[in-house]
C-alpha cells in the first residue's frame, strides 16, 4: 500500500476519539448508578474499543511507518493524539456521561454512515459495521438524557447542570482547521464542518423532549485535533498506557 | 449501589424463530422501554436471541410452595395423559 500520511492522520484522530472515549466509558464499571447500566456502559465502551482497534490499525497502515495498533494506543504522547477534547474530559457525572454520549453517538452515526460510502475500501467497510453499534449507544443516551431531563426537578437540574458542562466542547467535532485542503477533497474523508448541522438538529431534537436547552455559552477553545489537550489526558493515559510500557510486548 | 425503588422485570429471549420464549432472568429498571434495553444489553450479549419480552414481576402470580400437593400430585398417576401410546415419526423435532 502506497503511504497516505493525510488520511492516515483522518483516520487516527478518528480511531483517537473511539479509544479515549471508550477509557473514560471503562471508568464506570462497577460504579454506575445500577448493575444493568454497569453493563450497558461497558458493552458500549467495548463497542468503541473495537472501532478504535480497526481505525488504529488502519491508520497504521495508511501511514506506512510500520507501527500497529497496540503502538499507536500504548506508545504515542499526549501531543500525539488527537481525539476532540470533549471525550478526554473526567465524566465521573452519571448526567455528562450521558450528555457526552448523546452527542458523540449523534456525531459518530452521522459521520459513519457518510464514511460508509468513503472512496477508501477499508474505511467504508470499519465505517459500516461501526454504524450499526453506534444506532444503539445513540438510542441507549436519548432514553437517559429524556428520563433525566424530563424527570423529577432534581434529575432536570442535573442534566441540564450536564449539558451546560458538555456543550462549549462539541463545536471541535466540525472543526476543518486541522485538515489539509487536498485531503479534504478526496472522496474519502467527510469534511467536519459538513455534520455540523445535521448532528446539532438531531441532539437539540432530543434535548427538546428531554425539557433541557443547550447554553449560551460560547465554545471552549479545543484544540485536541492539533495535539494541545486538557491536562485531564495525561491522567488518562498514564493509567491506559502504564502497563503496555511497563511490559512492552507482554501478552497474556 | 442499586435503586431500589426501580420494578423488578422478568425476562424472557426467544433464541430462534420457531421456538417460544424462555424465561432468562430478571432485572431492575425505571421503566418497560429501559427494562428492554438492559435485557439487551444483559441477556443477548452472545447472539442468545431474536425477540425479547420483558414483564413486570409483580404482573406474575406464581403457584405457592405450599399448593405443592394439591396442584401437582394428583397428576402422577395419571399414565393416560401421556401420549406414550403413539409412534413419534423420526426426525419430528420439538414434539
Amino acid at each position: 500500500m502506497t503511504a497516505q500520511p493525510g488520511l492516515a492522520r483522518y483516520v487516527l484522530a478518528l480511531a483517537d476519539d473511539a479509544l479515549i472515549s471508550s477509557q473514560r466509558l471503562g471508568w464506570w464499571i462497577s460504579r454506575a448508578p445500577q448493575l444493568e447500566e454497569d453493563v450497558a456502559l461497558a458493552n458500549i465502551g467495548l463497542d468503541q474499543l473495537g472501532q478504535a482497534r480497526q481505525l488504529l490499525a488502519h491508520a497504521g497502515r495508511l501511514e506506512g511507518l510500520g507501527r500497529d495498533e497496540d503502538q499507536l494506543a500504548y506508545f504515542r504522547d499526549e501531543r500525539d493524539f488527537r481525539n476532540v477534547c470533549l471525550v478526554e474530559r473526567v465524566q465521573d457525572d452519571f448526567g455528562v456521561a450521558m450528555a457526552r454520549l448523546l452527542c458523540v453517538s449523534t456525531w459518530q452515526h452521522a459521520l459513519y454512515g457518510a464514511l460508509a460510502g468513503s472512496t477508501d475500501a477499508d474505511l467504508a467497510a470499519i465505517a459500516a459495521k461501526a454504524v450499526k453499534e453506534v444506532a444503539y449507544h445513540l438510542d441507549h443516551a436519548r432514553n437517559w438524557v429524556l428520563r433525566l431531563g424530563d424527570g423529577t426537578e432534581f434529575s432536570h437540574a442535573r442534566m441540564q447542570a450536564a449539558l451546560d458542562a458538555e456543550w462549549p466542547w462539541i463545536e471541535e467535532l466540525f472543526d476543518d482547521s486541522w485538515l489539509e485542503p487536498e485531503v479534504l477533497e478526496q472522496g474519502a474523508v467527510v469534511r467536519p464542518s459538513s455534520l455540523r448541522e445535521p448532528v446539532l438538529a438531531r441532539v437539540l431534537e432530543v434535548l427538546r423532549q428531554a425539557t433541557v436547552a443547550p447554553p449560551e455559552s460560547p465554545p471552549a477553545v479545543s484544540r485536541g485535533r492539533h495535539g494541545l489537550h486538557t491536562e485531564q489526558l495525561g491522567y488518562l493515559l498514564a493509567e491506559m498506557q502504564h502497563l503496555a510500557r511497563s511490559h512492552p510486548g507482554a501478552t497474556w | 449501589m442499586s435503586a431500589p425503588d426501580e420494578p423488578l422485570w422478568e425476562v424472557f429471549v426467544r433464541s430462534r424463530r420457531g421456538l417460544s420464549h424462555v424465561h432468562a432472568g430478571s432485572l431492575h429498571a425505571p421503566d418497560a422501554e429501559m427494562a428492554l434495553r438492559n435485557a439487551r444489553d444483559l441477556y443477548t450479549r452472545r447472539q442468545e436471541g431474536v425477540s425479547l419480552w420483558v414483564v413486570p414481576s409483580s404482573a406474575i402470580t406464581a403457584s405457592s410452595p405450599e399448593e405443592k400437593d394439591a396442584f401437582f400430585d394428583p397428576a402422577a398417576d395419571k399414565v393416560y395423559r401421556h401420549p406414550t401410546f403413539y409412534e413419534v415419526p423420526e426426525g419430528v423435532k420439538h414434539l
